[in-house]
């Protein structure tokens, strides 16, 4: 674990990059350093806001801002803002943070406390628009010690808190004055970030400056463009073009860059996951030898060959299979003869037309996928044909989250999710009987005492080894009766100049292409020799 | 001209209000929900909780003529309110992008106009020819491809196969600078493809008007008197055969707004409509409004400069008595 990398120990030689006017565009073949100090990345969103109070940089990354801790290429936790790891005291119930010496942000101002718990404040205000704030809602008061301290009172015990506090800091002298929903900090934001925003033209592209006096040392990389391009085949065009340096693709729009010698691709593992949601309140898809026959007749590795065109994992469960929190007893092969089996015990019997039947109901549901979607239409076609071999009718219908969202209660969807930092962090929303229903949380509303007892055991206790065992129970216990049959994890495929050394990926989330990709640590990137 | 103008500016003050209170009405009727559109993919993960907060912070359950309503008073006010989908005051919205909107429909609308009349006078001169046959069916073709297509070829041809321009954007995608000579590098794809697809109206109007004007006795009389034929087609036949299509100048605005929709989406151009795209699939109401009592005062000023330019041309016509 690299925790801190020798940065800056010779003098680094800044040469002011003067920004001219125009060069011809397909100058990206520039030779040397000078090439190596600006990157242009093609990135298909933006952010709605650059204001963490409404939930910009929530998952660490943002390049303007800093958080308490951050992430290394590993995805441990390190100290960043603060000192060091928070001090836990009072069973799990108080984090103590100590502030770094000297950070300033980028208008000059020195870092606080005050800071620190005018951020957190207003993340927590029901008058801001921020759709996080149940993220930290175990929070129940944090204050100021002093200049430098920092102390989060808990609700109730919650391991993972620490991982939270990558939300980025904000100065109060700055954003203190003005509505957080709509005040110009949104589209201006300051920070104590490696890099200060220079221009946003929204729908276009966002530029960035390299920040001198940055707490870390002053990044190689002195201009960071993101260009918004919504379109993946113009954003391969004019990454071939040379217009840009990098871009997040599609896996087959990456592998036509295979054979570029100047270009690297990038796979980055991660924690998005396909599946599809088999509701509890429906007779057919809350009966769990349904549920085991599909999970059992599925064949995930032919969904990843031919979906994926091979960037991605089959998905057992939630957590993917090279994650240290998966266990490894749950990776089971595609076995129709046991699903079948299953179904005649259960009394499932298989009727005329190949579709079986209990008690007069066929086993047939309807599957819903969010129109536009490519990849989850796929799956949710190659679900429907695999279901079918064990004599299960799926019905697969598109349609956009307004339609979808009332019939989520009885009807499948193609659902896609996956969080980063924390196990608890995408299971617990996922899974608990407590949040069944509630808005986009457990949307199968599933409904397992012995994975609601696994997943507060996993946020009560700190000892890893007892987190470990409550999380592999729960993955058995979902393996048992599969609320939502896993079908992939998906990776993320970038393409980049080749131009400078040691460049790696993180686990990523859901959300990716803005903050996760190669340039996640664009601070740290060293010019090639 | 005057008294004209200021009529139609008169009349114009009831229509926006109409157009305004009908797009919050379609707006509060269309099967958007707000509240997922302000939250993004968030919403797609939120907990009800977190749902009815921001439904009651954006106000989404008020009726919308309470919406307009206030947003009528502040708008005489001066204050346009604020965008929620973009976080920012609308009246900041807007002018950060309505120079560059205009910019590209001028030039685009400018070049369809002069290239469309040039061609069309070509194949009206001898109707049957070989250049009216090659103007014609190149009119119908562009016609029927879709700009979105165009666009995407232009790209693959100028900014790939020959690498002579830039592929999107305002300016180089690693400069910030706005220069001129940039600038119109940037210009040339997206205006001239907008300039295709206004194009084929243009031709065809031309060529059927002074195809209709050069048929009409006052210029068979002037060929009669051996004028030379540059004077009877420029003189004689473009004269009234234009008219038509100086009608037609106004009500093709529409028709540019959303073809400019589609190319700024494909050349990322930073312009008003993609934002109109946004505001409307957001139900944001402050912004949408803006942007449709702007669409709309074009949509009038290109019919008052129609009328203004037929009343100049036409010696029939009074504007006195329009």
């Amino acid at each position: 674990m690299t925790t801190r990398r020798i940065r800056g120990a010779a003098a680094v030689l800044a040469t002011a990059s003067v920004v001219t006017a125009c060069s011809a565009p397909g100058s990206g073949g520039a030779d040397g350093a000078a090439a190596a100090e600006s990157v242009v990345i093609g990135v298909s969103t933006e952010p709605d806001t650059l204001s963490p109070l409404l939930g910009y940089g929530k998952d660490g990354n943002s390049k303007i801002f800093d958080g308490l801790l951050a992430r290394d290429a590993d995805m441990n936790l390190r100290p960043a803002l603060a000192k060091a790891l928070p001090k836990i005291t009072d069973g799990g119930r108080t984090y103590t943070y100590t502030l770094r010496e000297g950070v300033e942000f980028s208008d000059g101002e020195p870092l606080t406390a005050r800071d620190v718990v005018f951020t957190y404040r207003t993340v927590l205000d029901d008058d801001t628009n921020n759709t996080f704030k149940s993220e930290l809602a175990a929070v129940e008061d944090v204050r100021a010690v002093g200049d430098d301290t920092v102390v989060f009172t808990l609700r109730h015990p919650y391991a993972p808190f620490a991982a939270r506090t990558v939300l980025p800091v904000v100065p109060e002298h700055v954003a203190g004055k003005q509505d957080p929903n709509t005040g110009a900090f949104n589209t201006e934001p300051v920070g104590t970030g490696p890099y200060v925003l220079v221009d946003w033209r929204k729908g276009e592209k966002l530029t960035f400056k390299a920040n001198p006096h940055y707490w870390g040392g002053a990044p190689k990389v002195k201009k960071l463009t993101m260009a918004i391009v919504a379109d993946d085949d113009v954003r391969a065009t004019r990454l071939r073009s040379g217009d840009l340096d990098g871009a997040v693709l599609p896996p087959n729009l990456a592998a036509t860059f295979k054979n570029d010698d100047d270009k690297k691709t990038y796979r980055a593992t991660s924690y998005d996951f396909r599946a599809v949601t088999l509701p509890s309140g429906s007779p057919v898809t809350g009966d769990t030898a349904i549920r085991r026959a599909l999970d059992l007749a599925v064949d995930r590795q032919a969904m990843v060959d031919k979906i994926l065109d091979g960037a991605g994992r089959p998905a057992y469960g939630p957590l993917p299979v090279d994650d240290p929190w998966f266990a490894k007893d749950v990776e089971r092969s595609r076995d129709l003869a046991e699903a079948g089996r299953i179904l005649d015990a259960a009394g499932w019997k298989e009727g005329n037309d190949g579709i079986r039947a209990k008690d007069g109901r066929p086993a047939r549901f309807t599957l819903y996928y969010p129109s536009g979607d490519k990849v989850r239409q796929d799956h949710a076609l190659a679900y429907a044909s695999d279901a079918k071999k064990a004599g299960i009718d799926v019905r697969v219908q598109s349609a956009t989250w307004e339609v979808i969202e009332p019939r989520m209660k009885h009807d499948a969807v193609l659902a896609g999710f996956g969080s980063i930092g924390d196990p608890d962090f995408g299971l617990y929303t996922l899974l608990h009987s407590s949040l069944a229903g509630d808005g986009f949380n457990n949307m199968a509303r599933y409904d397992n005492p012995a994975v609601d007892r696994a997943l507060e055991t996993g946020r009560r206790t700190q000892d890893p080894k007892a987190r470990k065992a409550a999380y592999d129970d729960l993955q058995r216990a979902l393996m048992k009766d599969p609320g939502y049959t896993f079908l992939t994890h998906i990776d993320h495929m970038y393409v980049l100049a080749d131009r400078w050394t040691g460049l790696t990926t993180q686990t990523e989330p859901h959300e990716h292409g803005f903050a996760a990709g190669p340039w996640w640590n664009v601070e740290d990137w060293q010019p090639a020799p | 001209m005057t008294r004209l103008t200021a009529r139609r500016a008169l009349y114009a003050v009831p229509v926006l209000g109409v157009v305004t209170f009908g797009v919050f009405a379609v707006a509060a009727a269309s099967p958007f929900d707000p509240v997922k559109a302000y939250a993004g993919t968030a919403a797609l993960g939120a907990d009800q909780e977190t749902l009815d907060r921001l439904r009651d912070n954006l106000g989404v359950d008020r009726p919308f003529t309470a919406h307009w309503w206030d947003w009528l008073t502040s708008a005489v006010g001066g204050d346009l309110g604020r965008s929620t989908v973009m976080r920012q005051p609308v009246a900041e919205v807007i002018g950060e992008r309505l120079l560059w909107s205009t910019l590209l429909c001028a030039v685009a609308f400018a070049a369809a106009v002069l290239l469309g009349t040039v061609l069309g006078v070509l194949a009206a001169r001898r109707p049957g020819s070989l250049v009216d046959r090659a103007v014609t069916s190149l009119a119908y073709t562009l016609e029927a491809a879709p700009v979105f297509w165009i666009a995407l070829l232009a790209v693959w041809l100028f900014a790939l196969r020959l690498d002579v321009l830039p592929a999107g954007g305002l300016t180089d995608t690693g400069s910030d600078l706005v220069t001129f000579g940039g600038l119109v590098q940037h210009l040339v794809l997206p205006a001239g493809v907008l300039a295709l697809s206004q194009l084929p109206w243009f031709t065809l109007y031309v060529r059927q008007g002074v195809g209709d004007a050069l048929a009409e006795d006052p210029v068979r009389g002037a060929r009669a008197r051996g004028l030379s034929e540059r004077t009877v087609l420029l003189g004689h036949a473009l004269r009234s055969g234009l008219l038509p299509v100086l009608t037609l100048i106004g009500s093709r605005v529409p028709e540019l707004i959303t073809g400019a929709l589609l190319v700024e989406t494909v050349f990322s151009w930073p312009g008003i409509a993609s934002a109109t795209v946004e505001a409307a699939t957001a139900v944001d109401f402050p912004l949408l409004a803006a942007l449709t009592t702007l669409a709309t005062a074009a949509v009038l000023a290109g019919n008052l400069l129609a009328d203004l330019l037929y009343g100049l041309i036409d010696p029939r016509v009074k504007l006195e008595e329009m």
